[in-house]
């Protein structure tokens, strides 16, 4: 989906700002509490993999996204995936922070949706590494162009990467697909590769000298058509 | 901060303290809303307390650089680890029986004389948190991950990395769940170091592929 999650290449954000290297992995207590709540998920079925999580937190709110910081983001998506699945409501938890010193002017970046129904199903197995009957269309050395879509779904081909022409450098097997995944469509499991870019390729002032990769699953690719 | 172990993430193998952040109660809306949903979930049984020290403690304590670093030394002091190693990460790291998740797969990149490699997650924050533990507040950032695949050359140089000309930046946007870390090139001068002694060489930012040893 093209939501503020997909930052790649988007301008604006300033120097990056190294902070305290020295700090702890989580400097307030809420932080751990958010990591922590993000093992609920299978143990109340509200998610069962990743790729619904990782859809959880991109639909939360921009702004929250942008100025709550990373587990805020979590907790962003923790929230709208147990609210979705029932496990709590909302009301519930804006009482609560009220009596814990909130506020009704609090930005909430949860952002729950009620008409995606996500049917939950389990993981087939251990990980995500899947056997595969189909063979791989692409060799290493293909040329290969990505598509060029804009779905409102889960995907993991970055906007700055679709429709850009690229070369298949490695191939890693299959692989449980995202796309239908997050949304309980099944592990539908895809072949994965790296696939490496110029970076002229994929910008118009790309720097001299650089490449980019990204593992891209076999439905995000096309072979390259010289015409 | 009170905490008085003289770890120094530049140097992740002194990392090995006991947990004594202090982990500060702050008042952020984000912060009272995790502590509103913290409650409710305990009331339903669905969470304890004691989960959140866990956490805590497996991640201060047990998984972070120091594991990435023991790696990079062993393949510094050993070259068939080392070939064994690049050809396939994940095998090679089997022998340390890591923990911590987040490394189904690890593709392990080396950098040379003309070439440096710098990885990313634009799209999340994917990390190799089996051998870097959690990532930096910077790598989680959006000024990083918009950046870093953009004008790399121009953000390592303002990171303090200003790599000549001449060297290749590959960038490695962690896009699936294949996890990414970099060997980096041993130092001048410490051939005649003990693997333990090298360990201490290594920096997480190394690994990630933002600084040099």
């Amino acid at each position: 989906m093209d939501s503020i999650h997909d930052l790649g290449g988007k301008q604006g954000h300033g120097e990056v700002d190294k902070g305290d290297q020295d700090a702890p992995n989580f400097p307030q207590r809420w932080q751990a509490a958010t990591f922590a709540m993000s093992n609920v998920g299978p143990k109340c079925g509200a998610w069962t993999n990743t790729d619904t999580f990782r859809h959880g937190v991109e639909r939360i709110s921009p702004a929250a996204y942008l100025t709550h910081g990373y587990y805020g983001r979590w907790l962003g998506g923790i929230e709208t995936l147990l609210v979705e699945a029932g496990v709590v409501s909302q009301t519930e938890i804006s009482a609560r922070a009220l009596t814990l010193g909130g506020s009704l002017d609090d930005l909430v970046a949860a952002q729950p949706n009620f008409n995606l129904g996500t049917p939950i199903e389990k993981p087939s197995a251990k990980g995500t590494q899947r056997q595969i009957e189909s063979r791989p269309k692409f060799l290493v050395s293909s040329r290969v162009t990505t598509q060029n879509n804009s779905l409102s779904g889960h995907t993991r081909l970055p906007a700055y990467a679709r429709g850009k022409t690229g070369t298949v450098i490695k191939y890693h097997g299959g692989w449980v697909f995202p796309d239908t995944n997050a949304h309980g469509k099944g592990e539908q499991p895809q072949h994965l590769y790296t696939v490496a870019f110029r970076a002229c390729d994929l910008w118009d002032e790309g720097e001299d000298g650089v490449q980019v990769s990204l593992d891209l699953f076999e439905p995000y690719l096309l072979p390259y058509e010289t015409s | 901060m009170t905490d008085n172990s003289d770890h120094d993430h530049g140097h992740p193998n002194t990392h090995q303290h006991t947990h004594e952040h202090p982990h500060t109660h702050e008042s952020s809306p984000q912060a009272i809303r995790a502590e509103a949903l913290e409650s409710l979930l305990i009331e339903k049984g669905l969470l304890k307390a004691s989960d959140v020290d866990d956490v805590i403690v497996q991640y201060e304590e047990r998984v972070g650089p120091m594991n990435g670093a023991r790696v990079v030394a062993r393949a510094w002091k050993d070259p068939s680890f080392k070939q064994r190693l690049l050809a396939d990460g994940t095998s090679a790291i089997e022998d340390f029986a890591f923990e911590g998740g987040q490394t189904e797969k690890l593709v392990v990149v080396a950098n040379g004389k003309d070439i440096h490699n710098v990885v990313v997650c634009t799209l999340c924050s994917c990390y190799p948190w089996a051998v870097l533990g959690l990532p930096p507040k910077w790598y989680k950032d959006p000024a990083y991950r918009s950046r870093i695949v953009r004008e790399p050359r121009k953000v390592l140089t303002e990171m303090g990395l200003a790599l000549p000309t001449s060297t290749n930046i590959n960038v490695w946007d962690s896009s699936a769940e294949v996890r990414y870390m970099v060997l980096p090139e041993q130092p001048d001068g410490t051939e005649d170091l003990s693997e333990e002694e090298l360990a201490h060489k290594v920096s997480r930012d190394a690994m990630i592929g933002v600084a040099h040893l």
